[in-house]
């Protein structure tokens, strides 16, 4: 995938501006005060382990919840003052699915065209193209219980499309499907993005899917640690890792530490050791005559990222909700 | 292996959603009230079960009385079962109606509540639309049996049926909205289908849907006066047996409700039955408002 960030009006009013956003529940404090400003036809990740507050965050954000202070503009519009103006120009996917299984994919999007208040003769030709945007066209007048865990997920986000939404919030679209659904999706994710002129918010604690974004923010906590590219992110890590093979490790290994004083390690034959900006190192090493038969330069992964802020990896940051040591309040009264 | 690698040549087609006016809400009471038929009328299981229990009551129980009383005094005069069909119809119509609006917890349970809750609608909209959708379902299953008037009895008069439609309507809808109102802040199905049979089938027992409300003691007397379902079966009880002719004795059990001894006019009772609907579709709506 082209990693490269796409022209985007930083200029323009922005998709979302949220200001010193706080939520309380009780005596959690599950949003501790977060600015954040989302530019127009920007792919927007929101990262970070279960109950950091992202699902409260996008809940403000779609009026579902009223913030405890701060303020929230969601297509330039107050989501305290302004609620159905948000809701006409915005496109949810949930979490869990919410769609009708004993209707058809059709009547799905009949409902929801009708609920939106999309003109009458606008239903048809706009639910032709989402459809077709999804590859669930032919499937329309299948009954949605026969369908797949993947193509309720692409059903959902035909759906949230339906009335053209200025911005698309997708809260976990990719939890619980399989790898290759997962990447279906965001396949789906991208001509929608090429496709339409809307921005996209999506959180996700899969730190893969961060790297399809424009831009991300790592939340924990309540809080936002970091927020920027997926590359400068990465570069702020700095180190690359570097791995080589060459004919005589050992060798290798002090010439390395002698000249540049970089510790390194043999592990299965291949000698690894962390360096920044590995892609311009490495010829180094061939003018020092090192006799090398492979090379692979891989790039700080979003993991390395977020173990840097957070000083943990996301994983176990969600292992420890599962054990309850800090669950938010929304999720901790469910089953 | 999907096969969709054909790409159609994209035109978009651009939505512009115009701001929320009466007009939105109307289309949303719609747009809810249709899917509740679409739904029923996929549901075959659900309309035949449900005239089960209705059957029941007219030929089984029907009757089984009618063997007990043997032919005795004024009750040879009015058939048991032309005396207990409006009262089934009452129930045909309580079922379908309480189960209809039952699916709102079902709906909440598998998340399908939320997109209608997320809608730049008023929420009342939905509510209503709820409403009118479970009651025009149980409207259809009253009529149904209904059909069957001539088996026990029932001429099939068109001004009758007409009034009795009427009627039937009005209760589904009452009916629908005290099920709603009960739906809005229950989490789970079980806990609603508990809480329906703890109040549905009193107030069915309470209603005089299966046996004359004159001359029994003064605390079910009281009981019967306060449940808004008696008032329900005695106007359509009133409606059918004024195209029957069933002698001055048989006509004393099909007399109607009285408060002391003043018997209540059928127009009240429709009233009754009208308020109570509005005032359970009102309270419906605050409930969601909240929830």
């Amino acid at each position: 995938m082209d990693s490269l960030p796409r022209e985007i009006d930083t200029a323009a009013t922005p998709a979302v501006k949220v200001d010193g956003l706080t939520k309380d529940f009780g005596d959690v404090q599950a949003v501790r005060g977060i600015d954040l400003t989302v530019y127009t036809g920007e792919t927007f990740g929101f990262l970070g382990p279960n109950g950091a507050g992202k699902s409260t965050t996008i809940s403000i954000l779609c009026t579902l919840l009223d913030p405890t202070s701060g303020t929230a503009r969601v297509a330039d519009f107050d989501v305290l003052t302004q609620r159905d103006d948000v809701r006409r120009n915005i496109g949810l996917v949930f979490q869990e699915t919410t769609l009708d299984v004993y209707l058809s994919a059709a009547q799905n999007l009949e409902f929801h065209a009708e609920l939106y208040g999309v003109p009458r003769e606008l239903v048809r030709p706009r639910m032709k193209q989402v459809l077709e945007m999804v590859g669930l066209w032919d499937r329309r007048d299948s009954l949605v219980q026969t369908f797949s865990g993947g193509m309720k997920r692409r059903l959902e986000i035909a759906r949230g499309l339906m009335h053209s939404p200025r911005v698309l919030f997708l809260d976990e679209p990719t939890v619980g499907l399989d790898p290759q659904t997962r990447s279906s999706i965001w396949k789906y994710l991208y001509e929608l993005r090429d496709s339409e002129d809307i921005t996209i918010f999506v959180t996700t604690h899969y730190m893969d899917e961060a790297d399809h974004c424009d831009r991300i923010a790592i939340m924990d906590a309540g809080q936002i640690v970091a927020l920027d590219t997926p590359a400068a992110l990465k570069a702020q890590v700095g180190k690359d890792r570097v791995e080589i093979r060459t004919d005589d490790d050992e060798a290798a290994r002090l010439a390395i530490r002698e000249k540049f004083g970089i510790e390194s390690r043999v592990l299965d034959g291949v000698l690894t050791f962390s360096v920044a900006d590995g892609e311009r190192f490495v010829p180094q090493l061939f003018e020092m005559g090192m006799a090398i038969r492979a090379v692979s330069v891989a790039r700080p992964s979003l993991d390395d990222v977020f173990m840097a802020h957070t000083g943990t990896s996301i994983r176990d940051a969600d292992q420890a909700v599962a054990r309850g040591s800090g669950p938010p309040p929304q999720l901790a009264g469910r089953r | 292996m999907t096969t969709t690698n054909e790409v159609p040549p994209i035109t978009v087609v651009s939505v512009l959603v115009p701001p929320r006016s009466w007009r939105s809400d109307w289309r949303a009471i719609k747009v809810v009230w249709r899917r509740e038929l679409i739904r029923f009328r996929r549901d075959r299981l659900r309309m035949v079960t449900s005239l089960m229990q209705p059957l029941l009551f007219l030929f089984v129980l029907g009757t089984g009385l009618s063997s007990l009383m043997g032919g005795t005094g004024a009750a040879s005069d009015v058939n048991v079962r032309t005396f207990l069909f409006p009262g089934v119809l009452t129930l045909a119509v309580l079922f379908t109606a309480v189960f209809s609006a039952g699916s709102i917890v079902w709906d909440r349970e598998f998340g399908f509540l939320r997109e209608m809750l997320v809608a730049p609608v008023g929420r009342w909209a939905i509510v209503v639309g709820k409403c009118v959708g479970g009651a025009t379902v149980a409207t259809f299953q009253g009529l149904v049996l209904l059909a069957l008037a001539g088996l026990v009895g029932v001429p099939y008069n068109p001004l009758m049926i007409v009034l009795v439609v009427a009627e039937l309507m009005l209760i589904a809808l009452m009916i629908t909205a005290f099920g709603v109102m009960v739906a809005a802040r229950i989490k789970t199905f079980q806990a609603f289908m508990a809480m329906t049979q703890v109040l549905m089938l009193p107030m069915f027992f309470l209603s005089g849907a299966l046996f004359p409300l004159n001359n029994l003691p003064t605390w079910l007397t009281i009981l019967t006066h306060i449940n808004p379902l008696t008032y329900a079966v005695d106007l359509v009880r009133r409606t059918i047996f004024a195209f029957i002719d069933v002698g001055p004795a048989g006509a004393s059990f099909v007399s109607g409700v009285t408060w002391g001894d003043w018997l209540v006019p059928m127009w009240l009772e429709a009233i009754i039955i009208a308020a109570m609907g509005l005032i359970m579709v009102w309270v419906a709506v605050i409930q969601f408002r909240k929830a």
